[in-house]
């Protein structure tokens, strides 16, 4: 009895987190739709989410695409494949690691930060004065992050395929002899627009991920410091697991076993 | 006895299993100070939020000019909200705003007001609250007292008709707790408004209460001014009141 009634709980607990964080995206939704929107607050939010995580996605996308091709270069030139190295490292960056990798360290960097923010805002009464001014916490706080991930999010995964690949060309150049012509060549040949931009509306759905799972966390707290501390890793933790799974099925759905 | 700006009717509220309110009836009078006292935990923040709109009771009727608020549409709450301000025990200012960012804050929000207009405003409320020149400091750098009065500052910068203030005194010096309740008396007469206050401070209750309500075991076992209060024969109100151990209060 006890193990359903727990697996029971569970089934509640899942749907309710599944709700709450389903109608926070519709009421940010519906606040964007009708352009009531704090743009001043968004831009700064694009400066703290987007450009503050510049450095961060660089050194993570630069080594990624690096590792890739030493891993993929010196025996492709051994079996004489050798031209494939761009295309293959170009592959990989454009339709999966640049949108997913981004994605998970923004997650841990951002969607950190933003439970922690409104976590502490909770215990601190602030969210509460915001209601009782008769301001709406979405509109005030969610929708400027949620619009700012958005947007900053695909240029962070653009910034990261041209970083991931220059990293890949330049270990191949070096590891394995394979000039950047022929790289450049192979990339071009392996990728087309339409990759980048299946690409960018994956980070699309990331950047929906990470701000609503990490404002929801945060405007859930319940407690004091333990409390922002247990929502913070939650909202990483849910963060990157959705991130993974979303990332399976958009491959699946936009890319099909092509 | 003046009408009633808001009022409680059988209301009753529990956080789980914990019974917070039970039939709890109180009328707030128009243009008077009443303070709610009672026992700490026994549900008088809770009556602030249930004025304000933040909490809905379990049953009764929550009641603000003759509206029920328990079952208004968030929007037409909201409107209810733009008369009405509640000031926190902590202040809760947006501590990435500035002073003066955080008690325009209503305004900017609500009016199609200037940006010249709203400093004056804010600069006004500043100075009614003792609080000139800190329009440009965070609330970091603000003192309890300060920060309280800042808390003050914004509440009333819309001219609300009712003001709540939630434990307005606690944890300061008797100098500020003087401070505050004077500041209080002054805000009720310059808004010609209401004000609901919470506190502990018996000395400031007496200094400034039109009314007293004291709450105990989920409902207001005695009201009336405070010397009706302090005549009370209610022996709980009497055991509060001398901040006595021996009475029928357990501890």
């Amino acid at each position: 009895m006890k193990m359903l009634d727990r697996v029971g709980r569970a089934s509640i607990d899942l749907l309710e987190y599944a709700g709450g964080v389903t109608l926070l995206a519709g009421e940010s939704t519906s606040f964007l739709v009708r352009l009531r929107i704090r743009f001043i607050e968004t831009i700064s939010q694009c400066y703290l989410l987007g450009v503050q995580s510049v450095v961060i996605v660089i050194l993570t996308s630069l080594f990624t695409g690096m590792v890739i091709s030493l891993e993929s270069a010196v025996q492709a030139v051994q079996f004489g494949i050798g031209s494939l190295v761009g295309g293959a490292v170009a592959f990989a960056s454009v339709r999966e690691l640049g949108p997913m990798l981004t994605a998970v360290v923004v997650a841990g960097r951002v969607g950190s930060a933003i439970a922690a923010e409104l976590g502490s805002m909770v215990v601190t009464e602030q969210i509460e004065a915001l209601t009782s001014m008769g301001l709406e916490p979405a509109r005030f706080l969610v929708v400027p992050r949620l619009l700012a991930l958005v947007v900053m999010l695909p240029l962070l995964t653009v910034f990261a395929d041209v970083i991931s690949i220059a990293g890949g060309m330049w270990i191949a150049q070096t590891y394995a002899h394979i000039s950047n012509d022929t790289f450049i060549s192979s990339a071009r040949q392996a990728i087309g627009f339409e990759d980048i931009l299946k690409g960018l509306l994956k980070s699309l759905v990331f950047a929906g991920i990470i701000a609503l799972i990490g404002a929801y966390q945060g405007l859930s707290t319940r407690g004091g410091a333990a409390g922002v501390g247990k929502s913070t890793t939650n909202a990483v933790v849910t963060s990157i697991i959705l991130i993974f799974i979303s990332n399976f099925v958009l491959s699946f759905v936009l890319f099909g076993g092509h | 006895m003046r009408s009633a700006i808001a009022r409680l009717d059988d209301v009753s509220l529990s956080y789980g299993d914990r019974v917070i309110l039970r039939n709890c009836n109180l009328d707030i009078v128009e243009g008077a100070i009443t303070c709610i006292i009672g026992l700490s935990g026994a549900g008088k923040s809770t009556i602030l939020r249930l004025l304000d709109g933040l909490r809905k009771p379990d049953a009764g009727h929550v009641y603000v000019r003759d509206h029920d608020i328990c079952h208004m549409p968030e929007s037409d709450l909201n409107e209810v909200r733009r008369k009405i301000s509640l000031s926190f025990q902590f202040a809760a200012l947006l501590d990435s705003l500035t002073v003066g960012e955080n008690v325009a804050l209503p305004l900017r929000e609500h009016t199609h007001l200037h940006d010249e207009e709203i400093r004056k405003i804010v600069e006004d409320a500043l100075e009614s609250v003792g609080l000139a020149n800190t329009f440009n400091s965070m609330p970091s750098e603000l003192s309890g007292g300060m920060l309280k009065r800042a808390g003050f500052a914004r509440a009333i910068v819309t001219r609300p008709e009712l003001v709540l203030y939630d434990e307005p005194t606690t944890g300061l010096d008797p100098i500020v707790t003087h401070l505050i309740t004077d500041t209080i008396v002054r805000l009720r007469k310059l808004l010609n408004g209401t004000a609901v206050v919470i506190s502990h401070d018996l000395q400031s209750i007496y200094m400034m209460a039109d009314y007293v309500a004291m709450l105990f075991e989920g409902a207001i076992i005695a009201y009336g001014t405070v010397d009706e209060i302090k005549r009370s024969i209610n022996p709980i109100v009497q055991q509060f009141l001398q901040g006595s151990e021996v009475g029928p209060i357990p501890i």
